[in-house]
């Protein structure tokens, strides 16, 4: 047809955009307003934790006694000096330089728990979903197993016992307790992933791609997990903050991050003693952590929103 | 016992070259039997079918649904979902290679490559998640070792030989931004991307509307032409079958139960059951009623299968000889013609 090559008029002739199934997920995100808070609030913990030691005007550890011994020897309140801040604690060290090593120490269990999660649940849970039959049942009571563990007993027993290790002092005693939150966490992601792929499998593009040849490898992480990722980035973003809470608490129990670091849990511990004559002590830790797991959640849901097939177009 | 792939290939290329001399067809298969082992019992979805398939020629599997049609082609390929399903016994000789006898890893092989398959329903039968380009291009860089580029200009072509426009634009598309027709263009693509000797269709058209159906079947029609691929064409739309095969097997019950080239099977055919399927065709020219015709009932379940014709009790010309023992696939007048059934046989009651 010789009209073809002629363009109509107002009808765009330029290559339109791919818009794949992220593109569309990102845009109905975008929408949602609560979701963009928590994204920024994520953004902005994260910048702490990479930036936040270089940012701070003190080393954590550094005690400005001068300061102190001007007040009278007690704990400087925020917003009274420009060195510091949000005030000093009674051995003059700077809050606002430990609430960013707190978030640096938070954000690296939130990461490093969610890769050992992802490390550990996907292998397994693909497995079981793709094989099914006896290999499911087996991989499936091993995860039962390691749901009915209480999850704070556990992590305290390993610590305990894992204490005076080499593993147990690498990086200040903070591997143990990523490895240890990992090891309770990662059933929900394995669940998912099985689930995901025992109704992927049965799909028609599965026999399809069978049918030009394609490995059972390929098939599991080429054809399948793409199509089950949505729900497990949801997972894992709701995951962080459990496991943020995770970690304040054992550091609140004094496990897991030693002295003189600070994490968020132990800043509290340290300050709960003068709770009424210096509450900022544990105020401020304490608004760190409940920001930082509302972000995650409000960003978590967005995502899950924001991913669900179902909801496309609702919104 | 383990084969060295060294060995595989002597034993593979020895098989086809001691049975090549033998056979002009692509495709036989004798007594193939398929299957399922459910908790109600053992149901035999196919049932000792024996066909042959000539080189570029295209054949016809029609019959009702749940007669087998579907589980033999995926037998062919040894994609029975097992459990429950399992090839019980037979040999399909695919260009001398007998596929039973073929390694997982041998077979994985030749699907794809020297097998294409097409699905019913395009819709789902391409992955939502992975680009178009990406899906043609991974039977070809999976079977023919072509460069990332190489690949790619490949895929371009096939696209554009099935009637994609502006292909190169389109590489980096998804699934849900064709329409069905382009789809199942797409999935021709694929089953077209390594040259195959053969195409399995299965029912290539059923889900789409009757304009799209005639450009999708002239467009295999042409391509199995152009490319010399034999097409084995699975449908219960007769009038498909009659547009498209050089012969035709009627399937019923899990058994072939006619067959012979698409003009016999059209003009005289020898089943009740092939008539009754002609008759149910919606005429044109018919005025006298404006009611579809239908064989009445149902194909039967097909555990604990008597011995007996399995039409019987749906067949108007049924007498006790039909439910004494089944008949056997004998040869009627035309050459290549053979049906199953006492009535029409050699001293039956229908002349």
């Amino acid at each position: 047809m010789a009209t073809q090559t002629r363009s109509l008029p107002g009808v765009a002739t330029t290559a339109r955009r791919s818009e794949g199934v992220w593109r569309d997920a990102f845009g109905r995100l975008r929408k949602n307003k609560l979701a963009l808070l928590g994204a920024l609030g994520v953004f902005l913990l994260l910048f702490a934790g990479i930036f936040g030691p270089l940012l701070a005007p003190w080393p954590y550890q550094v005690q400005d006694l001068a300061a102190i011994t001007a007040n009278g020897n007690l704990p400087l309140p925020p917003f009274q000096s420009i060195a510091h801040p949000l005030g000093t604690d009674q051995l003059g060290r700077d809050i606002l330089s430990r609430l960013l090593d707190g978030a640096q120490v938070s954000m690296t269990v939130a990461f490093v728990v969610q890769l050992v999660v992802l490390f550990i649940g996907v292998p397994l849970g693909a497995m079981a979903g793709w094989f099914g039959g006896r290999i499911d049942t087996y991989l499936m009571r091993v995860t039962d197993i390691f749901y009915a563990f209480p999850d704070l007993l556990f992590i305290i027993l390993l610590s305990v016992a894992f204490r005076e290790t080499a593993f147990g002092r690498a990086l200040n005693g903070v591997l143990l307790v990523f490895v240890a939150i990992g090891l309770t966490s990662w059933v929900t992601v394995a669940r998912l992933i099985r689930g995901q792929l025992l109704s992927l499998k049965e799909t028609e593009f599965v026999e399809a791609a069978r049918a030009i040849g394609v490995s059972d490898r390929n098939i599991v992480v080429k054809h399948l997990l793409p199509n089950a990722i949505g729900p497990v980035i949801v997972a894992v973003t709701l995951g962080i903050p459990t496991a943020i809470l995770a970690e304040a608490t054992l550091a609140y129990i004094g496990i897991g991050v030693q002295p003189p670091r600070a994490s968020w849990g132990t800043l509290i511990a340290e300050g709960q003693g003068f709770i009424r004559s210096y509450p900022w002590l544990t105020v401020l830790p304490g608004i760190m952590i409940a920001t930082s797991l509302m972000s995650f959640t409000f960003l978590g849901d967005g995502l899950r929103d924001a991913l669900d097939p179902k909801l496309k177009g609702k919104q | 016992m383990e084969l060295t792939p060294d060995e595989a290939a002597r034993i593979t290329r020895e098989q086809r070259e001691s049975s090549a001399a033998k056979s002009k067809y692509l495709l036989e298969v004798k007594d193939l039997s398929t299957h399922f082992f459910t908790p109600d019992g053992v149901v035999r979805a196919v049932d000792d079918v024996s066909f042959q398939l000539g080189y570029g020629e295209t054949l016809g599997l029609v019959g009702e649904s749940g007669c087998g049609k579907s589980v033999t082609a995926l037998s062919l390929t040894r994609l029975v979902p097992n459990p429950p399903g399992k090839i019980v016994s037979g040999s399909v000789v695919f260009d001398g290679v007998d596929l039973l006898k073929l390694s997982d890893d041998g077979m994985r092989k030749l699907r794809g490559k020297e097998i294409g398959f097409i699905f019913q329903d395009p819709l789902t039968s391409l992955n939502p998640t992975l680009t178009i380009g990406y899906q043609i291009a991974e039977a070809i860089r999976q079977h023919m070792g072509l460069s990332k580029k190489a690949s790619i200009d490949r895929v371009v072509e096939l696209l554009g030989k099935v009637g994609i426009p502006r292909a190169r634009d389109r590489l980096n598309d998804y699934p849900h931004q064709f329409s069905g027709g382009m789809r199942q263009r797409v999935m021709i693509a694929i089953a077209l991307s390594c040259d195959p000797k053969l195409i399995l269709a299965d029912e290539p058209t059923t889900a789409l509307d009757v304009t799209i159906q005639a450009q999708i079947l002239e467009l295999i029609s042409v391509l199995s032409d152009e490319f010399g691929t034999a097409v084995l064409l699975i449908t219960h739309d007769l009038g498909i079958a009659a547009g498209m095969c050089d012969r035709v097997n009627v399937m019923y019950a899990g058994r072939i139960v006619e067959t012979g080239s698409v003009d016999v099977i059209f003009e005289r055919p020898r089943m009740p059951y092939a008539w009754g399927l002609l008759d149910s065709l919606p005429r044109l020219d018919d005025l006298r009623s404006d009611r579809l015709r239908t064989i009445e009932g149902l194909p039967p379940l097909l555990i604990n299968v008597p011995d007996a014709c399995r039409f019987n009790p749906r067949c108007a010309y049924a007498r006790d000889a039909c439910r004494d023992h089944e008949p056997e696939l004998t040869p009627r007048d035309e050459p290549g013609h053979f049906a199953r059934c006492w009535a029409t046989d050699k001293g039956g009651w229908i002349p």
